[in-house]
């Protein structure tokens, strides 16, 4: 039996003004993310500080919604599968707002690299990890705006790639500064961004996660994320 | 509701959903219940629920789901009506109510009932509550009837506002006053089973919220099984709950779980408030 409408359409708005909200939001992150790593392997310094700039909307946004979901509890009491919905907007907008905020660190460094003209292009070594993290993230909100279980699931298995390029960088940078002790600095920005790039990474994980709970009302954070496919996969046969 | 071969709702509730109780918990245990009213229309299908010991199972439904019609089942009240006839097994204790050697009188005493409204007797408030003990002739002196008028209204927390004035007419306290009176007439035959429906109904929010605090405090003592049209209230107080529709149990769990992650769409359906 499908879920019906509820009987009290203004339920049915504020839930979907939620819904729509994060994903607002989410798109905002995902363009700040994308013109954060575009400035910094571009050198691009105007960019950069555009998205240092950007990130007071999202700050923005994470309050509203906040305050959105505040009055649905406290006027409409949700229960079970609305429960689950607007907690998951109030951790997802949590973490969406902690994604914006390391956009903006990578947008800081990315300005300092670009204006000293550092001479390394260690930069470079990024664009790999770049476009994991940019693809995880997008994925992500893909499986928040469909609400789907099974592609969160994947999505979530995606981050171990990303760990993985995140220690080739780590130990590349590492080797390089033993090499060129006077380009640390330099590097060390690059390793930040990596590190940045990283958390992205996984705080896009606990979205996924998040959806997974709203979809199935299971917690799977800390869990054994194959062991809960197979779960899952062996509950539809 | 017609008898009729209501196919589709039948195979949608082909079985209820949930965890089982363990069973050195159970203190009512139902089996394949049945419940009519004439020969021709049915209350309650095959409804088979575990009540546990010293837990508060509460009963939600929409109007005319059978849960106050069940609830009535359990102290024989369905016997006070009319061409009603209720089917199936319900043990209080693994003892069959409808066994020839339960007296249901003694059954109503061992499983007492609060209704909707409070319903003192015309009586004083002492009255109220030793009407009970003298009738099943639980006492052998006044002295002890003092004693199980003082214990059932501190129970009730009802003592402190009523020792003073035990002569006075138990019509005379405030709404929220007489259903905790009726609680206390209830608790001073000492039964194992509270039966409420829709205690509160008819209470403001501040005699709500004392009733069932009350009911928290009693549970370590007794069953207690509430029918209930606030989910609010079935959330807030209940151990487990059961969700009925059209007569059929279709669901009964943790009440913890049935609030954010029910089984059945049916319960999801009702308590998120969406059109069946």
């Amino acid at each position: 039996m499908e879920n019906h409408d509820h009987i009290s359409n203004q339920f049915d708005n504020d839930l979907e003004s939620i819904r729509n909200h994060v994903l607002s939001m989410g798109g905002l992150v995902e363009t700040n993310v994308k013109n954060a790593i575009t400035s910094l392997l571009e050198r691009d310094q105007a960019l950069a500080e555009e998205v240092a700039k950007a990130d007071f909307k999202v700050n923005q946004m994470e309050v509203e919604i906040d305050e959105e979901c505040t009055q649905i509890i406290a006027r409409r009491q949700p229960a079970a599968g609305d429960l689950r919905l607007v907690l998951t907007a109030i951790k997802v907008i949590t973490d969406l707002e902690r994604i914006g905020d390391e956009a903006e660190k990578i947008g800081r460094y990315a300005q300092t690299l670009a204006s000293k003209k550092a001479k390394t292009g260690m930069h470079l070594e990024l664009q790999t990890l770049g476009e994991k993290v940019s693809s995880m993230l997008n994925k992500t909100l893909d499986a928040f705006a469909r609400m789907d279980a099974s592609q969160a699931m994947e999505v979530v298995g995606l981050d171990i790639r990303i760990d993985e390029e995140f220690d080739r960088i780590s130990r590349l940078l590492v080797s390089h500064m033993m090499e060129e002790p006077k380009n640390i600095k330099s590097m060390l920005r690059v390793s930040w961004c990596a590190r940045s790039l990283e958390r992205i990474g996984d705080h896009a994980q606990n979205i996924c996660e998040y959806v997974i709970y709203s979809v199935h009302g299971e917690d799977v954070r800390h869990a054994d994320i194959d062991k809960v496919k197979k779960e899952y996969l062996s509950k539809q046969e | 509701m017609e008898i009729s071969d209501n196919m589709d709702l039948d195979q949608e509730i082909s079985k209820t959903v949930g965890s089982p109780l363990l069973e050195s918990k159970v203190r009512i245990a139902c089996r394949d219940v049945n419940v009519f009213y004439n020969k021709n229309v049915q209350a309650i299908f095959n409804v088979n629920l575990d009540i546990g010991k010293n837990q508060i199972l509460a009963m939600i439904g929409p109007s005319g789901c059978g849960k106050s019609t069940l609830l009535r089942c359990f102290n024989r009240m369905n016997d006070t009506i009319e061409d009603c006839v209720v089917d199936g097994l319900i043990e209080l204790d693994g003892e069959n109510i409808h066994s020839k050697k339960i007296d249901p009188v003694v059954l109503r005493a061992n499983v007492g009932m609060v209704f909707q409204k409070p319903n003192p007797f015309p009586k004083s408030i002492y009255d109220n509550v030793a009407y009970g003990p003298r009738l099943h002739g639980l006492t052998q002196n006044n002295s002890e009837l003092d004693d199980i008028v003082e214990e059932s209204l501190t129970k009730a927390g009802l003592w402190k506002e009523t020792k003073d004035r035990l002569n006075k007419p138990g019509t005379g306290l405030s709404g929220g006053q007489q259903q905790r009176l009726c609680i206390a007439r209830a608790i001073a035959v000492k039964p194992e089973v509270i039966l409420m429906d829709e205690p509160t109904s008819a209470l403001d929010p501040i005699a709500t919220a004392t009733i069932e605090e009350l009911m928290s405090e009693l549970k370590s003592a007794y069953t207690i099984v509430i029918v209930t049209h606030s989910m609010q209230q079935a959330a807030r107080i209940s151990d487990r709950t059961a969700y009925f529709h059209l007569g059929r149990l279709v669901e009964v769990d943790e009440t913890g779980h049935i609030f954010t992650n029910p089984n059945h769409s049916l319960t999801e359906n009702y308590i998120t408030g969406r059109f069946g």
